[in-house]
């Protein structure tokens, strides 16, 4: 299981761990607040690099997981320190490191007020984060799942809006009602397979009465962290309120946890529940995509809008996955980077109106292109990236599900189409009035465009956009043998539904 | 056995004794506050110092009624770590009129005696004795606390502390009574062999469950919590912190003493412990979930964690023992965070409403970091003590099928999320107003930085615990 070349025996995934939180111990006893920011911005740069080495010793030829490492940790209770990565972790592992330098670059200024929590905060979810996706023990796993709580829960009651104990509060307890059934759902996979090892869970001829009990347990705690649509309603309220770095880290990384749980446990360890409740699940996706549209349209607010817009595209994520064949799952992986580069920087380009206006208001943002034109022309890619327009990120990823939903069924994908043509509409609409937006407040004329720092943020995510957008061969290059794997475990305990009319 | 063996297996006892003593007679002289803190505070190191020279420890002394193994030994380090922490929350005893506070030491040094001669009785007659002498000071000690405009209600905490105390006491004898007919012994070695024909026999049920209302009635457990929340708000904040935690300890090393008399396959007594586990969550978790007075809140919680422990106890086995042990002893950690804090935010020794914590975080950071780390493990949350604890609970009661427990278990784990977060919202979330900074001294700060990195590394680190605690629960 181990991997060739250099990562044999360097111990990579726990520097990737490890290295954030002994930066925020540092941090939190350092005094000056620009050496805080400069600090923190070194971590985090310094993890990002230390991460992209992993993309070129990963063998694309395998669906085992690389890079593992393995110790004892609580014998007592067989509980273990493993980690490892697949195609699909290793993805957003990458999408991790990548986002977080630029969450503290978009706090920069943002956060005026105890900048050393702040980022001694931001640190430590960086390595909750980073584990979620390493950890291939399931104890551990739940660990660094609920240990993200803490710190965003912070994050949104310390440095957010007027509303922010309210979301603080209720992301915290809509979570945590989730992950409790999770935690029963592990300990009852352990009596039955004695072991929390995650790869030696799956493919194990459970029951399917148990299957589905499991299935639900999971599905409840993953779909609140989509959130799937009757479970979102957390969403907004977090989004809204948290400070800009926080809404993006939320967005980007915190919402893919719940599909990667989906990949990562649903669907392996409980085959034959999937099929049992696929039809089910792609009911509320396409619930979700149609009902984030319509409310994304109606909304006034840009961060209500941003957020509404997010239920839609983890819509799009589930379909994806529950399609159960290899386009859809493909896509779903490619959807949840997508929602990560294009959300994440539709989220910091709200953040840079709101340090400028003080206010999110669409209809007082109106005309901003007029002063601002590099800005404008930042938020026009990133709003067609984010209605899927033919040559950035999304168009790839949403095609890869569509195609996946029409060899499900074609009613189904029919179905979806309208959440396509509400994207294009929300999201023209807000592009329309901010950057071409009639010239209604004239105070706007003192507004700067955007500094270095700014650009510095936004720029590599339009990178992305296009890189994906137009060459997305080296991205769905890694998840080929991972998700071919993924559906030989799926199909092996049930029906092939994914031929169906 | 020479003596000095005998000697260094009696040490902690002996310690604490003699430490006492020398309380006792510092409590004749006049004016000798500051000296009776010093020699506590020297009795409480020696006596963790002689505990931990004891570890190894193995005999068995007075005639076979006291018993030294690994399992008791490393009960009195973790009683006796407990009883300096205490020693240093309590400071200098705001709340304690100033003409009993020698007193108060001497009571408080019997009391941690009791306890740790509690945990080596495997005889029914001693351990009664042990069980009193833990208890009675703690009776006087609730009673001193000063009185003043409007607080009386210390009084009537002591008054219900003690009818209840003296209630359960009764009961459990009634229970012993029952044992000791049946098996003409009161060496709990001997009941056990005894007790195996007759154990399904319905006077041998009952005279274990009742036996276990003693310390249900020392563990809280609903429906023998009634003194909790009246005597953690009547007590000042100090005799608080003391009877929420160390004697917790020894009810539930005891109680794993009394049921590890039962059948491993009997169904009957773990169906009622399961029932009023259940109950005490619900009841606890719930009724938390309107408090504005923080002790009153901590009570209530903790009649919620005495349920939690109690779900080790369903399953029989060792895997139940070592969950339930390792959970109180973490609990301990977690429950002396909250009093630390309550004892440095409150104002002159009086009670703490949550809206006094407002802005914790700026007035005291430490101190409101020591608040949110003992509220996210009281809540369950990893890293920390709470969850690995709950998670040893849950696989060892979920192992012996007990689904229906579990889930009632981990949804009150959901409820109780709430009211801890509305301690943390109030420490960290609001704006302190015109409420005044807290200077912390250096041993304040030793403690908070002691108590969090208790409850971290217990939380991250606890093989070598947890290996310890089920070794020493192997039969001898």
């Amino acid at each position: 299981m181990t991997s060739p070349g250099p990562t044999a025996d360097l111990p990579v995934l726990s520097l990737l761990i490890f290295a954030p939180l002994l930066g925020a111990g540092v941090a939190s006893v350092l005094r000056n607040e620009r050496a805080l920011r400069w600090w923190s911005l070194a971590c985090t740069l310094v993890v990002a690099a230390s991460s992209l080495p992993l993309y070129g010793w990963f063998d694309i030829g395998t669906a085992q997981f690389q890079f593992v490492e393995h110790a004892a940790w609580i014998p007592w209770l067989n509980i273990h320190y493993t980690l490892g990565l697949d195609g699909i972790s290793l993805l957003l592992v990458l999408l991790t490191t990548l986002i977080m330098p630029l969450c503290v670059l978009a706090s920069w200024r943002y956060i005026a007020t105890r900048v050393k929590e702040f980022m001694v905060c931001l640190l430590i979810m960086e390595a909750a984060m980073i584990g979620v996706f390493c950890a291939l023990d399931f104890v551990l796993f739940f660990v660094f799942w609920e240990a993200m709580l803490i710190p965003m829960a912070l994050l949104i009651g310390i440095w957010g809006g007027p509303r922010k104990v309210y979301a603080a509060l209720k992301f915290f307890i809509y979570t945590m009602a989730g992950s409790v059934f999770l935690l029963v759902a592990i300990i009852a996979l352990y009596l039955e397979a004695g072991t929390f090892h995650i790869p030696d869970l799956m493919g194990r001829p459970y029951a399917t009465g148990f299957q589905c009990w499991v299935f639900l347990a999971f599905f409840l705690s993953f779909a609140i962290k989509v959130p799937m649509f009757p479970f979102h309603t957390w969403l907004p309220a977090a989004h809204v309120e948290a400070p800009t770095a926080g809404s993006v880290v939320l967005a980007s990384i915190l919402l893919k946890m719940g599909t990667y749980g989906f990949l990562r446990f649903s669907l392996p360890i409980a085959p034959a529940a999937t099929h049992l409740f696929t039809p089910y699940v792609l009911g509320l996706s396409v619930v979700a995509i149609l009902y984030g549209g319509f409310t994304a349209l109606a909304q006034s607010d840009l961060k209500k809008l941003v957020a509404y817009s997010s239920v839609g595209h983890m819509g799009f994520a589930t379909l994806g996955i529950f399609t159960l064949n290899a386009s859809g799952i493909e896509g779903a992986a490619l959807v949840m980077v997508n929602h990560g580069v294009t959300t994440g920087a539709l989220f910091i380009a709200v953040g840079i109106i709101f340090e400028r206006l003080h206010t999110r208001d669409l209809s007082q943002t109106a005309g901003l292109g007029k002063f601002m034109p590099i800005f404008a022309g930042f938020l026009g890619v990133f709003c067609l990236s984010s209605l899927a327009f033919p040559g950035t990120n999304s168009f790839i990823g949403e095609f890869l599900v569509l195609s996946g939903g029409f060899a499900y069924s074609k009613a189904l994908a029919i179905s979806v189409v309208p959440g396509v043509i509400l994207a294009a509409a929300y999201m023209l609409r807000m592009l329309q009035t901010v950057a071409y937006g009639g010239v209604r407040n004239p105070s706007h004329a003192g507004l700067a465009d955007l500094e270095g720092r700014e650009i510095l943020t936004l720029a590599p995510l339009l990178v992305f956009v296009f890189w994906i957008g137009l060459n997305p061969e080296p991205f769905t290059r890694v998840l080929d043998a991972t998700v071919q794997h993924l559906l030989a475990q799926v199909h092996r305990a049930g029906p092939l539904t994914s031929s169906l009319p | 056995m020479t003596f000095s063996s005998f000697l260094l297996a009696f040490l902690p006892e002996l310690a604490l004794l003699v430490g006492a003593l020398v309380l006792f007679v510092i409590s004749l002289g006049e004016e000798r506050v500051d000296r009776a803190r010093s020699a506590a505070l020297l009795v409480a190191a020696a006596a963790a110092v002689a505990s931990a020279l004891g570890l190894g420890q193995q005999a068995l002394l007075f005639d076979g009624a006291y018993r030294i193994d690994a399992f008791s030994q490393w009960l009195k380090l973790a009683l006796t770590v407990g009883f300096l922490l205490i020693l240093l929350a309590s400071r200098e005893l705001p709340d304690i009129r100033r003409d009993v506070k020698p007193e108060y030491y001497f009571f408080l040094a019997l009391s941690v005696c009791g306890l740790v001669m509690l945990v080596s009785c495997v005889e029914v007659i001693t351990l009664v004795v042990a069980l009193e002498l833990s208890a009675f000071p703690l009776y006087f000690l609730v009673a001193m606390r000063r009185e003043r405009a409007g607080q009386r209600s210390q009084m009537e905490a002591a008054i219900k502390y003690i009818m209840f105390g003296i209630a359960a006491n009764g009961i459990m004898l009634f229970g012993l009574s029952y044992l000791f007919g049946l098996t003409g012994t009161t060496s709990l070695q001997g009941m056990a062999a005894q007790l195996g024909p007759v154990l399904q026999s319905p006077l041998a049920m009952v005279g274990l469950g009742l036996t276990c209302v003693g310390l249900f009635y020392k563990l809280a457990v609903f429906p023998f919590h009634f003194w909790t929340p009246d005597v953690y708000q009547g007590a000042s904040n100090e005799t608080a912190s003391l009877v929420a935690s160390l004697p917790k300890v020894g009810a539930v090393a005891v109680l794993v003493r009394f049921t590890s008399l039962a059948a491993p396959d009997d169904r009957t007594l773990p169906g009622l412990i399961a029932l009023l586990a259940g109950a005490s969550m619900f009841y606890g978790n719930l009724i938390a979930l309107q408090q504005k007075d923080l002790k009153r809140l901590l009570g209530f919680s903790g009649i919620a964690h005495a349920g939690y422990a109690l779900v080790g106890f369903v399953a029989l086995d060792t895997a139940g023992y070592t969950a339930a042990l390792y959970y109180i002893v973490g609990y301990l950690f977690m429950v002396l965070a909250g009093f630390v804090v309550i004892s440095h935010v409150s104002r002159d020794g009086a009670n703490v409403a949550l809206e006094e914590l407002a802005g914790l975080h700026r007035r005291a950071p430490l101190l409101a970091l020591t608040l949110v780390v003992g509220m996210f493990a009281l809540a369950g949350l990893p890293p920390f003590v709470g969850f690995f604890g709950k998670l040893a609970l849950l696989k060892a009661a979920l192992a012996k099928g007990y689904l229906a427990l579990v889930i009632v278990t981990v949804i009150n784990a959901a409820i109780a999320v709430y009211y801890y977060l509305a301690v943390v919202r109030e420490a960290c979330f609001r704006d302190p107003g015109d409420q005044r900074a807290i200077p912390l001294c250096w041993s304040a700060r030793t403690l908070c930085g002691l108590l969090i990195a208790g409850i971290l590394l217990l939380g991250v680190g606890p093989a070598r615990v947890l290996e310890t605690i089920a070794g020493s629960l192997s039969p001898p």
